[in-house]
């Protein structure tokens, strides 16, 4: 399983897209919101929470078509099912993957990004550790949509509609932990709760995904 | 090891291809599939492969020991020749990737990124994956597409050691490459109406 991921991780950096695609998003959305709401600090420093979780959410949900399909395009997804590695382990590894390129940049990136949004300290910390236990939901959910659509053509508008819906406890607990961070707040109950989100994705995401992954090599 | 298939019924989208197929085949044999296009090889084969479930029958040994070998090489163009099939040697928890490089004369294109390999070199690549599988039975759907005269026969040669090592081959090919062992026409086996559920 580690080899799988490291191949994906080696292939996100050589093809480029994958590594820095989500990282350019969130970044170039970061600095057009205060040119759309206004240089109004205290609006910036209250919606800036909830604006970067939606941003990390929408650069995660770019890649996510590229997790199989690459894979089904050239024959690998063929070999992987009948190497000795589970579908479940595959479905994990492209998972991780998929969170090392992604979710793990995002994280690191948010707390900075934050000064540019008047995000009030210590919320830089707190909205970093919430991307930090909540963007592994998202890289497994989005694995899961990815594995339900990998068989159809322009399957990458379809996943955005699938996995958009189940994002949304994980924002809703993201959020709040940056928002209560930057308030003074205790953040540690919604903390709690998403880190609950990702440990539930990560115990039953993957064999949802290898049950849709069985499917549609058939 | 001996391959047993029995009273096998393969399909496609919910409908039979092949019905009611029985073969065996001992170890250090080949098996031969002929058939136009359509008559479902690369479906016996996928099956065969573990990769989709039979309709009906059964087979064994189990998907554990059968590598397969489709149309799509399933190679990385971002990875080199040495990195795709270390890879894949890895995976199947070998180490050595030396065999599989002299049996397709790849040491040469051994740090040549797959992207800017011929189709032919690519084919080559994804062919001598099969030696880093360790698996004992190999299904190959049409392995000599886009191979010249002189790589057809490297594929012969490691067939051959893979046959003299008690290894089984699968494959689905219009060449004759002189392999020992046995040809099955698809023909008489491909499904009827009736096997599809239709009423008589």
């Amino acid at each position: 399983m580690i080899r799988l991921v490291a191949r994906d991780l080696a292939l996100a950096v050589r093809a480029g897209g994958g590594f820095g695609l989500g990282l350019a998003f969130f970044l170039v959305v970061t600095v057009l919101v205060p040119f759309g709401v206004g240089p109004d600090t205290a609006r910036l420093g209250a919606i800036a929470p909830g604006l970067l979780w939606i941003a990390a959410l929408l650069a995660c949900l770019l890649s996510l078509d590229r997790i199989f399909a690459l894979d089904r395009e050239d024959g690998a997804l063929d070999l992987l099912a009948t190497a000795p590695l589970p579908m479940e382990g595959i479905a994990l590894a492209k998972a991780a993957a998929h969170w090392l390129t992604t979710g793990l940049p995002l994280s690191l990136a948010a707390a900075p990004l934050g000064v540019l949004l008047n995000l009030a300290w210590p919320g830089h910390l707190w909205l970093a550790a919430s991307l930090l236990a909540g963007t592994p939901a998202l890289s497994l959910i989005g694995t899961f949509g990815a594995a339900l659509t990998v068989g159809l053509r322009r399957g990458g508008l379809l996943i955005s509609l699938l996995v958009l819906p189940l994002y949304i406890p994980t924002l809703v607990f993201g959020a709040d932990v940056a928002r209560r961070g930057a308030e003074g707040l205790d953040p540690t109950t919604p903390l709690a709760l998403l880190a609950a989100v990702t440990l539930g994705c990560l115990a039953g995401l993957p064999f949802a995904a290898a049950a849709a992954l069985r499917v549609s090599l058939r | 090891m001996t391959l047993r298939a029995r009273d096998l019924t393969v399909g496609r989208g919910g409908l039979p291809v092949l019905a009611r197929l029985s073969f065996t085949v001992e170890a250090g044999r080949a098996l031969i599939l002929r058939g136009a296009n359509g008559t479902g090889k690369t479906t016996l084969l996928r099956t065969l492969a573990g990769l989709q479930a039979p309709m009906a029958g059964e087979i064994a040994p189990g998907r554990d020991a059968v590598a397969y070998a489709g149309h799509a090489d399933g190679m990385k163009a971002q990875l080199t020749v040495a990195e795709n099939l270390a890879f894949w040697a890895g995976l199947h928890g070998l180490r050595g990737i030396d065999a599989a490089l002299d049996a397709f004369a790849l040491r040469p294109l051994e740090d040549r990124l797959a992207q800017h390999l011929s189709a032919g070199q690519r084919r080559r690549l994804g062919l001598a994956r099969m030696l880093v599988t360790g698996r004992p039975v190999w299904c190959l759907d049409e392995p000599t597409v886009s191979l010249d005269a002189a790589n057809t026969a490297r594929f012969a040669a490691m067939v051959e050691g893979h046959l003299a090592e008690g290894g089984i081959a699968i494959l689905a090919t219009h060449i004759d490459l002189g392999l020992a062992g046995d040809t099955l026409d698809m023909g008489p086996w491909r499904a009827t109406a009736l096997d599809a559920g239709a009423p008589a």
